[in-house]
């Protein structure tokens, strides 16, 4: 199956829905991983430009304290910058596997990255809508977005990671 | 603009306070500060009062809340934050999320008989409040061997200290103008 072929699959226009879709992080931090979730997304896909966004304000994490320092200028500073954003420059699909590189907003700082994954769809539901759904993820320097925090361990060595894994599955709905 | 000033120090003659009131003399014109002189008052941090904070630490904090931005000269006590300060950041550090501190912009400076000026504590004293949420100028001032740095009225007697510390309040400043800005934009 060619590329040009599968791209036809991602045709048109298509209304994000937000039900169905996900924006989470996740970084080492000393041992284990450390997640937090966005849940104010937005997202759009026209004729194959997927473009999307988060508000940072809408992170959770487990940690009430860890809220506001994640708000922070120590983090991503959401008064300054209270979104972040994407757009795709290029999506290659192979089968269901997608490659994609795009560029991301992230505190003020864009910088270009690559994300790999899965599309499935488009698929007719009960209700006569046509869904198109992906499940991607990119690997991230969090340092190349001014996102500088850390604490060093009692014998050396970083307590937080600097590299910081982005997981996204998006729905959207067929419209035209 | 109004600038909060507050001295790590108690000490009559202290030359972090000294420092403060060397930095208002740089402000330019149309900014005013207060020089907070009140920190012995804030009792002993303790979570259980948090609920309903000492009237000296809601002072602070209003006093905070009221401030376009905080300076803070601190000197330094067995290689860290003067004892009494921390214990005033951590009353206003909760609840965090409504800590006056947030966004607000800060510089740290510092002053210290011994030759190091003051820069542990000062690091230190950054790495807390950027922990708080403060705007956190990345910005050091260590002014070494305190008891030599001022003449009779108080002025520092080293240019290139007064010029380092010229410019970190200009970064304040600027600061508080970037942070009005963006809050003007909504």
């Amino acid at each position: 199956m060619s590329a040009t072929t599968v791209n036809e699959r991602l045709a048109g226009q298509w209304r994000f829905a937000p039900v169905h879709s996900a924006a989470e992080f996740s970084v080492k931090y000393v041992v284990a991983k450390f997640r937090g979730r966005f849940g104010d997304l937005d997202a759009s896909l026209e004729d194959g430009v997927l473009t999307g966004s988060a508000k940072v304000a809408s992170v959770s994490v487990k940690d009430p304290n860890l809220y506001p320092h994640l708000q922070s200028p120590d983090f991503f500073d959401a008064e300054q910058y209270p979104e972040i954003k994407f757009h795709s420059t290029n999506i290659t699909i192979q089968g269901d596997h997608v490659e994609l590189d795009g560029e991301l907003e992230l505190k003020g700082n864009t910088r270009p990255v690559h994300a790999s994954g899965t599309v499935e769809g488009p698929v007719e539901d009960a209700g006569g809508n046509t869904r198109l759904g992906f499940t991607l993820e990119s690997k991230i320097d969090r340092t190349e977005f001014g996102i500088n925090w850390n604490a060093p361990l009692p014998k050396g060595g970083p307590s937080l990671s600097n590299e910081v894994v982005l997981t996204v599955e998006l729905e959207f709905h067929k419209v035209s | 603009m109004h600038i909060l000033a507050i001295s790590g120090s108690l000490r009559q003659g202290s030359h972090n306070t000294a420092l403060l009131r060397a930095a208002a003399n740089l402000l330019p014109p149309g900014v005013t500060v207060t020089f907070y002189d009140h920190l012995e008052e804030i009792p002993a941090f303790n979570e259980d009062r948090v609920a309903e904070r000492p009237e000296a630490v809601d002072r602070l904090w209003d006093a905070i809340a009221e401030a376009d931005g905080v300076l803070v000269s601190t000197p330094e006590y067995n290689s860290s934050i003067p004892g009494l300060l921390k214990n005033a950041l951590d009353w206003l550090s909760r609840p965090l999320i409504d800590s006056p501190l947030r966004n607000k912009p800060v510089a740290v400076i510092g002053a210290s008989t011994s030759m190091f000026g003051a820069v542990w504590a000062q690091a230190e004293t950054r790495k807390v409040m950027g922990a708080i949420g403060a705007r956190v100028l990345d910005r050091e001032l260590p002014v070494p061997s305190a008891e030599e740095q001022f003449d009779e009225a108080g002025n520092l007697v080293e240019k290139e200290i007064q010029e380092e510390l010229g410019s970190i309040v200009h970064a304040l400043v600027q600061a508080i103008e970037a942070r009005a800005e963006t809050l003007a934009r909504g």
